[in-house]
C-alpha cells in the first residue's frame, strides 16, 4: 500500500463521521432555509430568500435578537470579571483552595435544567428564599421571573452564576502559567503587590486566556436556552425571548422548519463571527 | 554618569538560616561583603545558594539570622526598598513591553505617582530624565538599536543585556545575579563573563553572583563563597580556594579536571586522605626516567589520553584506587606515552593536601 492510500484509509473513518454528523446536517440546514419545509409535510417548495426577508420584518425575531445581545452583554463581562476575581483570590491564599475551586465549579457540572427548577423555587415572589431575604432587609417583594423589566436580568444572573466557575478554572490555569520570576522581577522593580503587580505582570500575561474566556463565554451565552425554556418560555410577553428559544418555538411549536433553519443560519453566523474574532486577534498577537 | 566613585553596598550576613518545614536549606551562614566587592556564591545545585541570594533580595524570609546593607538591617523590607537590583536566570523581562519600557519600569515605579502611571501621564521633565537614563544605560551595554523591540524578538544574549540594563538603570547599591549566564551558549557565556566583570569595575557597586559553574566563579570574582549542603565551606579568593582549600569537598568541587584523591598511606602519610592537583603529578615512563624516591611515586597503567592541545591529561589506573588518577603533561613530551604503558606518577610532597577522615584539611 502506498503512502497516499494509507493516509486516505486511516483518515476515512473520521472524514466519514464528520461528513455525516457535522457537514451534512449543516448543508441540510442551509438548504432547508431556502424552502418552506414544514415538519411532517409531504412536500416542500423552494422559496428563495423569502425566509430571510420575513426575518427582517418579524418583531419576535427582533426582540429575541435584542434580548440575546443584552443577555450576552451582561453575562460576558460580569462572569469573566467575577471568574478572574475568584481565581486571583483563590490563588492568593492556598488554604481551602480545593474547597473554593470545587464549590465555584459545581454550577458548571450541575445539570442546568435541574438547577433551573431550584432557582424557580428560590426566586418565587411569595415563598422564595431570595424574596424572604429581601423582605428581611425591608425590600421587595420582586417577582423576578414574571416582571417584564426584571426577567431578562434574572436569567442573566443565573447565567453568570453558571459561568463564573468555568471562567475561574480557565483563569486559574492561566495564572499557573505565569513565570514566578516575573513576579519577583516586579517585586524588585517596586511593583510587588496589589494593583501594580496585577497591571505589570498578571493582566498582560493573562491576555490570551482572557480573550479565550471572553469568546467561550460569549458563545455559551449566545446559546442560552435551558433556563429560558424551563423558567419563562420566553415570557412574560416575550420579555425573555432569546434566539435559541425562538428557533425552538418556530421549529417544534409551529413546525415552520424552513423558517427555523434560516434563523439557525443567522445564529451560526454570530457564533462564527465570535470565533473569527478570536482567531484574528490570536493570529495578530503571534506576529 | 553612572560610574560611582564612592563605594557603597557593604553586605553583612549574620548567622543566617532558612528552613522549610523540617528541611534545613541554609544553616549558620556568616558572610561579610566589602562595598564594591564581587563575591560569587558557588555550590552544586540544591545547596541553598539561590535561597541565600533571594533572602538578601527580600524575596524570601530568613528563619534566623540577619542581613544588613551598609549597616542598615533589611529585616521586613520589601525588595524594592532595599536598593538592590536582581538579574534572573530566565531574564524575567516583561514580554508585553518594549526593551525601552522594560528598562524604564524601575524608574517609573520610583519617580511617578500611581495616578500618573495609571493614566500614562508623566510630567515632561520626569519623562525626559527617564528617557535619558534609559538611553545612557542602553549605550553602555550597546543595545540602543534594540530599544523599540519586544523581548520575543531578542536572542538570549540580547535579553541578558536588557536584563542587565534594567538592573543598572536604578543604580542600586548591590547587584544580585542568579545564574545569569546559564541559559546562554558556551561561546556567549565566555564573552558575557568578561563583560560582567568589566561592568563591575565600571560601576563600582557590590556584585553578589550565584553560580554552580566554578569557571565563572574563578574568573570573575574577588572572593568566592563555597556553599555545600546549606553550609558555608570556605570564603576566599579564587587563587586561595584552588591552592589552599579548607575541605576535601571544596578541593574536589574547584578545578578541572578534578583533584586526585588517595588514601594517605599510599604516599606514606599519616592523613586519612590526601589530594593532589593533576598539574602536581609528574608522569614518567617506567625504565626511562630515574626511579622516583620511594613512597612518593605511584605506579599505574595509562588508560586514556585527553589531549586539549595546550594540555595533555593522562588518566592512569592504579590498583586499589577507585578513580583513575589524572596527571597533566606537556602534549609534546606526552607523545612518548601510549595507552597501556606502565607509568610512575611522581609527587612533590609540598603540593600534597592532607585531610582527616571527615574531609577537614590538616595543615602542617
Amino acid at each position: 500500500m502506498n503512502g497516499r492510500g494509507s493516509v486516505l484509509l486511516l483518515t476515512a473513518p473520521a472524514l466519514v463521521l464528520m461528513a455525516v454528523f457535522l457537514i451534512g446536517p449543516l448543508l441540510a440546514v442551509i438548504a432547508l432555509s431556502f424552502t418552506s419545509y414544514q415538519l411532517g409535510a409531504p412536500s416542500l417548495s423552494f422559496v428563495g430568500m423569502a425566509n430571510y426577508i420575513e426575518m427582517t420584518e418579524d418583531a419576535t425575531v427582533r426582540i429575541s435578537l435584542a434580548n440575546t445581545l443584552i443577555y450576552v452583554g451582561v453575562v460576558v463581562p460580569v462572569s469573566v470579571g467575577l471568574g478572574l476575581g475568584a481565581a486571583l483570590l483563590i490563588e492568593a491564599d492556598p488554604s481551602l483552595r480545593g474547597f473554593y475551586r470545587a464549590s465555584y465549579f459545581l454550577p458548571v457540572m450541575a445539570t442546568l435544567i435541574a438547577m433551573a427548577i431550584v432557582w424557580e423555587f428560590m426566586l418565587d415572589a411569595r415563598f422564595g428564599a431570595v424574596n424572604m431575604l429581601l423582605r428581611a432587609m425591608g425590600l421587595g417583594p420582586y417577582d423576578f421571573l414574571h416582571d417584564r423589566k426584571l426577567v431578562l436580568y434574572t436569567l442573566a444572573g443565573i447565567g453568570v452564576w453558571q459561568n463564573v466557575g468555568f471562567n475561574m478554572v480557565l483563569f486559574m490555569a492561566g495564572l499557573t502559567a505565569v513565570p514566578r520570576e516575573l513576579y519577583e522581577a516586579a517585586a524588585v522593580d517596586g511593583a510587588g503587590r496589589g494593583f501594580e503587580r496585577f497591571k505589570l505582570v498578571t493582566w498582560p500575561m493573562l491576555g490570551p486566556v482572557t480573550l479565550f474566556t471572553v469568546v467561550i463565554t460569549a458563545i455559551r451565552a449566545f446559546q442560552v436556552f435551558d433556563t429560558v425554556k424551563v423558567l419563562t418560555e420566553g415570557g412574560p410577553n416575550k420579555a425573555s425571548e432569546v434566539l435559541l428559544h425562538t428557533i425552538y418555538a418556530e421549529a417544534f411549536n409551529f413546525f415552520r422548519n424552513g423558517y427555523a433553519a434560516a434563523l439557525v443560519v443567522v445564529f451560526l453566523l454570530f457564533i462564527m463571527a465570535l470565533s473569527a474574532v478570536r482567531l484574528f486577534v490570536l493570529g495578530r498577537s503571534r506576529t | 554618569m553612572l560610574v560611582e566613585t564612592q563605594a557603597r553596598g557593604a553586605v553583612r550576613i549574620d548567622g543566617l538560616a532558612k528552613r522549610f518545614g523540617d528541611t534545613t536549606v541554609l544553616d549558620g551562614i556568616d558572610l561579610d561583603i566589602v562595598a564594591g566587592e564581587f563575591v560569587t556564591i558557588l555550590g552544586p545545585s540544591g545547596c541553598g545558594k539561590s535561597t541565600l541570594l533571594r533572602i538578601v533580595a527580600g524575596l524570601e524570609t530568613e528563619t534566623a539570622g540577619s542581613v544588613s546593607i551598609d549597616g542598615a538591617p533589611m529585616k521586613g523590607l520589601a525588595p524594592n526598598a532595599r536598593d538592590i537590583a536582581m538579574v534572573f536566570q530566565s531574564y524575567a523581562l516583561y514580554p508585553h513591553l518594549t526593551v525601552a519600557e522594560n528598562i524604564a519600569v524601575p524608574l517609573r515605579m520610583r519617580q511617578l505617582t500611581p495616578m500618573q502611571r495609571l493614566l500614562g501621564l508623566a510630567p515632561r521633565a520626569v519623562r525626559g530624565s527617564i528617557g535619558a537614563e534609559v538611553q545612557s544605560v542602553a549605550a553602555m551595554l550597546r543595545i540602543e538599536s534594540l530599544l523599540p523591540r519586544r523581548p520575543a524578538q531578542l536572542s538570549g544574549g540580547q535579553k541578558q543585556r536588557v536584563a542587565l540594563a534594567r538592573a543598572m538603570v536604578r543604580r542600586p547599591r548591590v547587584f544580585l545575579m542568579d545564574e545569569p549566564l546559564s541559559n546562554l551558549d558556551a561561546e556567549l557565556r565566555v564573552h558575557m563573563r568578561a563583560e560582567i566583570a568589566q561592568l563591575h569595575r565600571q560601576l563600582g557597586a557590590t556584585f553578589l553572583y550565584v553560580t554552580h559553574d566554578q569557571v565563572e566563579a574563578m574568573t570573575m570574582s574577588d572572593r568566592v563563597a563555597v556553599i555545600m549542603g546549606g553550609r558555608l565551606q570556605q570564603v576566599a579568593s579564587p587563587d586561595v580556594l584552588y591552592r589552599d582549600p579548607d575541605t576535601l569537598a571544596v578541593a574536589q568541587f574547584v578545578g578541572t579536571p578534578r583533584i586526585n584523591v588517595l588514601a594517605g598511606g599510599r604516599l606514606g602519610l599519616q592523613a586519612a586522605q590526601v589530594a593532589v592537583r593533576p598539574e602536581r603529578l609528574q608522569a614518567h615512563g617506567l625504565g626511562l626516567a630515574p626511579p622516583p624516591q620511594a613512597g612518593q611515586g605511584i605506579e599505574g597503567r595509562l588508560v586514556y589520553r585527553e589531549n586539549l592541545g595546550s594540555d595533555l591529561f593522562l588518566h592512569v589506573e592504579v590498583p586499589g584506587v577507585p578513580a583513575a588518577l589524572i596527571a597533566r603533561a606537556d602534549p609534546a613530551a606526552g607523545e612518548t606515552f601510549a595507552i597501556g604503558d606502565r607509568l610512575v606518577l611522581a609527587v612533590d610532597p609540598r603540593h600534597v593536601l592532607s585531610f582527616d577522615a571527615a574531609g577537614k584539611r590538616i595543615r602542617p
